[in-house]
């Protein structure tokens, strides 16, 4: 009952937003701005290559798979006029989508797998908190609820069935030791704390949290209460998560929408996918 | 007089590379006893069951009593160098580049005649001698007599020389210098004398005791290389397998697990990426540089070494998954050796027991350190033997599976779930 | 019990193909010329010839068997005799019996060798499975090491010096200048045969052998035969062979010779002073003087003596390989061990090529072959008297 009067709530106000389509006309309208170059496109994709740096896990858990191709061939003799290859790679490896399904507390709720998600949640406005100052100085530095209450009296209320987008600039650490930070005591990467994250569930209603880093948790999350604050709460919520993004930097505080479909995949946990934000142009840069 | 190697003048980049050449590997079945026994380090010889009588060359029956049962056994090889001669002309390639030749025949104390290389060490004949086999650059056993008394390095001698894999000024790549194993394995080279160690590592974000002061050796040098990541071995091999004299394999995948014991595959894959099929990639893209290379001067390519395990051999149940990626590994080691053969290039099998390290925690003593493992490395590579089984545990059940496989089997399989 | 007696078995018709050093024929043609000449100099149709005997290293795929039908022959008696150079001797003996028993009435015993450039390379690769396994992975130095291990040996243990090697080729060199068909044309000196290239230590050039392509054949047949078709003739007094004679000398220094030797005198009914020339079997000079001594013509250990006592030319005191011996003739092949066979014949019916040893009434061939590991395996001799 109360998870279908959720369903019912996100559906509505996504509506009541100025960039997200809603009415078929609105939608034209849209398509004919993008078009016409009213509309910037921005990836906020990470290259899958062989080189992305994986999760890593404790060495006795099972591990995501790093990405990995194997050429079938390239205009040679195992296939003279063509080039393809074959792929391997985890649900959760490089920039990749997080469904409730992924956590334990999310494993019971309905439509919460990537084959049974309501495909309406593919496109969402996005609201993006800066954190790159502090981020920059403090690889373990958490959001907070004050945070967000700092951001909310600058750009508004974060709407219900948004995407909350944190903005690190850890995508540009493209080396990737700096990137994954690991020593001797585990990951060191930003992320919110368990109240940020209970704030933003309860009190919010967002469609889900996105970060630049590895994980939505942060890299200490492990040693939070409970731990993995943000997938617990989320997922436990039926709501999604964004990893290894990239390009946050090039969007407004709000005004974007996201457009964010994970592969249909039976019973799918989590995929890669190419997630982009369209982004209106002020009339003067036109 | 035998002079230990010097390091090689650069090579001159206009001229054709030398192309490998063979002594002749021809050898009738029976002769291949001799190389089984060389191929670890051994001199054995026929010996009659039923009168005694030591037979040489090797034979189908004995030429004293005709008896069938002839076993190999080992020899110290000990005898009188009775006649010897300097070859100044050969028929075949491999010899005509590297005359002369100084061959002789020693009569054994154990009563056959054997043809044999003189190390530069013997004095003319007549003199006593000590007979030992080593392995030509065809992979097959050869005969050659040093002092009786005293034992010089076959890499003294010039000629000889190159029935060994001496790793001394030589470039020579380890796989994964990362791990214990592999720390140890390039501190070892680097003792005996390597010129230049490209140290792999995997995943450079991991943080690993020792790994800092590793890389301040002077030889040492890091490079990228994941054996799961085709991309990553191709692009380490455009770049340096032209330089590559000798590849250490040392990269290892190493879990717990029998069937039962995990649900999936997903761990028994991680363990056939690295141990079976990073083989398979790192071979597709070193081989060919290596075999271009294996006549090039005294910096050629001489030889390549992996690191497989004694589980390879017999499974060891309680890491179950662990020991048939090995066994793969083991299988297609031998062709990648019948590949690399045509060009002369050796390759080294190690089959050590359970190493000292965090996944074979839980194994009772003895167990080999890393250092051992790295020591019986340079040793091989020094001597002239392909299958080398360091450590007690190896040599235990090499004997009990050359014995009895099935007992073996059912010996390892006790304690399992 | 005593062996028979060889009565009234001869041997007629001694015929040689000219030597060439390399020849694009196969083995088919020399041997197919060897029977062709011989029935040319016999006047004997090849119909009349019921046995043959073939030596011959480079006629595979095919034996003897092949040749016959190569060759058109239709034969009662044939023998692949695959022993070196003792193959000749070996024929001898098989065709003597076979004569001597009415299996055969002529016997054609033939041993010829194509030589292309790498023929020496690829027989030597596989010339035995000891060979193989156990002497050609050690420098691939084929026969020549083998007899520079024996020549070593012989020198240390009996104070052989290379001079007296030298002379024996010289004199060889010498026999051969007269002969027409023999490869070497150059006269050989002491000084030259000591500082040519080193081989094999202590072996130079001038101790081995030249392979090259040819042929050499003789009719084998009862005296009578040989009368009625008119033919010159020698007659066979005694015959041995023997095969892996002393298999526990740790280095051959006498050859299975030493085993048969008063055999070969007493069979023959002569002694070692009634010889008048020795064919011996030549591929390396140390070989003659193991036959010197395994075969009664001085002590063991003193053939070094031996040499320096005596001359080797054909008007010497003990003429030696008096067509100049396979070290200047050439060896072809199989041929090598017919070759002596053949010059004996000359000698004894007056038809030789080049110089005659005058009054020779009796002759020694001798024949040696198949160093199958580290010592030659067979050996064999006869004793042949003019008619």
């Amino acid at each position: 009952m109360k998870a279908r009067r959720r369903k019912k709530l996100a559906g509505t106000k996504s509506g009541r937003q100025s960039a997200s389509p809603g009415s078929g006309s609105d939608l034209a309208a849209q398509l004919r701005r993008v078009a016409a170059g009213g509309v910037r496109v921005v990836d906020l994709t990470q290259t899958l290559s062989p080189d992305f740096p994986p999760i890593v896990l404790p060495p006795e858990m099972g591990q995501c798979r790093p990405f990995r191709m194997e050429t079938i061939s390239r205009y040679d003799d195992s296939g003279p006029g063509w080039y393809w290859s074959n792929l391997s790679f985890g649900e959760h490896t490089g920039t990749h989508f997080d469904a409730p399904i992924h956590w334990i507390s999310g494993r019971d709720r309905p439509n919460n797998a990537l084959d049974t998600l309501p495909s309406e949640h593919f496109m969402a406005p996005a609201c993006v908190i800066d954190a790159s100052a502090q981020a920059r100085a403090d690889a373990d530095f958490l959001l907070t609820v004050d945070h967000i209450k700092a951001w909310e009296r600058r750009h508004g209320r974060i709407p219900a069935g948004a995407w909350v987008l944190m903005r690190t600039d850890w995508s540009k650490r493209s080396d990737p030791v700096a990137y994954q930070n690991l020593d001797e005591t585990g990951q060191h990467t930003p992320g919110p704390d368990p109240d940020c994250v209970r704030f933003l569930v309860r009190e919010r209603d967002v469609l889900g949290f996105g970060t630049e880093t590895i994980g939505t948790d942060a890299g200490q999350a492990a040693h939070f209460a409970p731990p993995y604050p943000c997938h617990y709460y989320m997922h436990g919520a039926g709501k999604y998560g964004l990893q290894c993004l990239c390009n946050l930097d090039r969007l407004p505080p709000t005004g974007a929408l996201v457009v964010a479909a994970p592969l249909k995949i039976l019973e799918g946990s989590g995929s890669p996918l190419r997630v982009f934000a369209l982004v209106p142009e002020p009339a003067a840069a036109r | 007089m035998a002079e230990p190697s010097q390091r090689p003048k650069r090579k001159n980049p206009i001229i054709r590379t030398q192309q490998p050449t063979l002594p002749p590997p021809a050898r009738s079945r029976v002769a291949l006893g001799l190389t089984a026994a060389a191929a670890r380090g051994r001199l054995e010889l026929q010996v009659c069951q039923d009168c005694g009588a030591v037979q040489y060359p090797p034979r189908e029956v004995c030429r004293n009593c005709l008896s069938h049962r002839l076993v190999w056994r080992p020899q110290d090889g000990r005898g009188e160098l009775l006649t010897e001669t300097v070859l100044r002309a050969a028929q075949e390639l491999f010899f005509r580049e590297r005359l002369p030749w100084r061959v002789g025949m020693v009569r054994l104390d154990a009563g056959a005649n054997v043809v044999a290389y003189l190390h530069d060490n013997v004095g003319p004949a007549p003199c006593r001698v000590r007979v030992e086999a080593a392995l030509d650059r065809a992979g097959q056993a050869v005969l050659v007599a040093v002092p009786e008394n005293g034992r010089p390095l076959l890499s003294d001698d010039p000629k000889l020389r190159e029935m060994t894999c001496d790793p001394r000024l030589r470039k020579i790549l380890v796989t994964d210098g990362k791990s214990a194993l592999g720390q140890a394995t390039v501190r070892a080279l680097a003792a005996a004398g390597a010129d230049l160690i490209w140290v792999g590592q995997a995943e450079p974000w991991k943080r690993v005791a020792g790994f800092e002061t590793l890389l301040a050796l002077p030889q040492a040098s890091v490079v990228p290389l994941d054996l799961t990541d085709g991309r990553s071995v191709r692009e380490l091999a455009g770049e340096i397998g032209g330089k590559v004299d000798i590849v250490v394999n040392t990269a290892d995948c190493h879990r717990t697990f029998g069937i039962a014991a995990r649900r999936g595959v997903e761990t028994a894959q991680l363990e056939m990426d690295v141990n079976y099929f990073g083989l398979l990639r790192l071979a597709q893209e070193f081989a060919p540089a290596l075999k271009a290379r294996a006549a090039d001067g005294a910096a050629s390519a001489i030889a390549w070494v992996n690191v497989l395990s004694i589980f390879a051999l017999a499974s060891y149940p309680a890491h179950g998954t662990y020991s048939a990626s090995k066994a793969a590994a083991l299988s297609l080691s031998q062709t990648l050796r019948a590949e690399l053969r045509p060009a002369g290039v050796r390759m080294i099998n190690l089959f050590p027991g359970p190493i000292d390290d965090e996944w074979d925690q839980l194994e009772l003593p003895p167990k080999l350190s890393p250092g051992a493992v790295a020591s019986a490395i340079v040793e091989a590579l020094k001597g002239s033997v392909e299958d080398v089984y360091p450590g007690d545990v190896a040599q235990d059940w090499l004997a009990r599976h050359l014995d009895n496989s099935k007992a073996l089997e059912r010996e390892l399989a006790e304690g399992s779930r | 019990m005593a062996r028979a007696a060889y009565d009234d078995v001869v041997l007629a018709v001694p015929v040689t193909v000219p030597y060439v050093r390399y020849s694009i024929r196969g083995a088919h043609w020399f041997l197919g010329r060897a029977l062709a000449q011989l029935l040319a100099a016999a006047k004997i149709p090849k119909a009349r010839v019921d046995g043959l005997a073939v030596a011959s290293f480079t006629l595979a795929p095919d034996t003897a068997v092949g040749l016959t039908q190569h060759l058109g022959v239709t034969v009662r008696w044939l023998d692949h005799v695959p022993m070196g150079g003792a193959s000749g001797i070996v024929s001898i003996r098989r065709a003597a019996r076979a004569v001597q028993s009415g299996d055969a009435e002529i016997v054609a015993c033939i041993a010829g060798d194509t030589n292309h450039t790498d023929s020496f390379r690829r027989n030597t690769a596989t010339f035995s499975q000891f060979a193989q396994d156990a002497v050609y992975p050690y420098g691939s130095g084929g026969p020549n090491a083998s007899f520079a291990f024996l020549t070593a040996y012989y020198m240390r243990t009996y104070g052989a010096r290379r001079d007296d090697f030298g002379k024996l080729c010289v004199a060889q060199r010498n026999n051969a200048l007269k002969n027409p068909v023999a490869l070497f044309k150059k006269e050989l000196t002491l000084d030259r045969y000591l500082n040519a290239r080193l081989i094999a230590d202590p072996l130079r050039l001038f101790d081995c052998v030249m392979p090259c392509a040819g042929a050499e054949a003789f009719l084998v047949m009862q005296r009578q035969t040989a009368e009625r078709f008119d033919l010159r003739y020698a007659r066979l007094l005694g015959a041995i062979e023997r095969h892996n004679a002393f298999p526990d000398d740790p280095v051959q220094y006498r050859g299975g010779w030493a085993f048969d030797c008063d055999e070969l005198y007493r069979q023959s009914g002569i002694g070692p002073q009634d010889i008048d020339f020795l064919e011996a079997y030549d591929d390396y000079p140390v070989i003659n003087v193991l036959q010197f001594e395994d075969l009664g013509f001085c002590a063991k250990g003193n053939g070094p003596d031996f040499i320096r006592a005596n001359t080797f030319e054909t008007d010497g005191t003990f003429p030696l390989n008096t067509s100049g011996g396979q070290l200047s003739v050439g060896q072809a092949g199989a041929a090598g061990g017919h070759l002596g066979i053949v010059e004996a014949l000359r000698q004894l019916t007056g038809q030789t090529l080049g110089a005659r040893v005058t009054g020779a009434r009796h002759g020694l061939a001798s024949g040696f072959g198949m160093i199958n590991y580290d010592r030659g395996l067979c050996s064999g001799a006869v004793v042949l008297a003019a008619a």
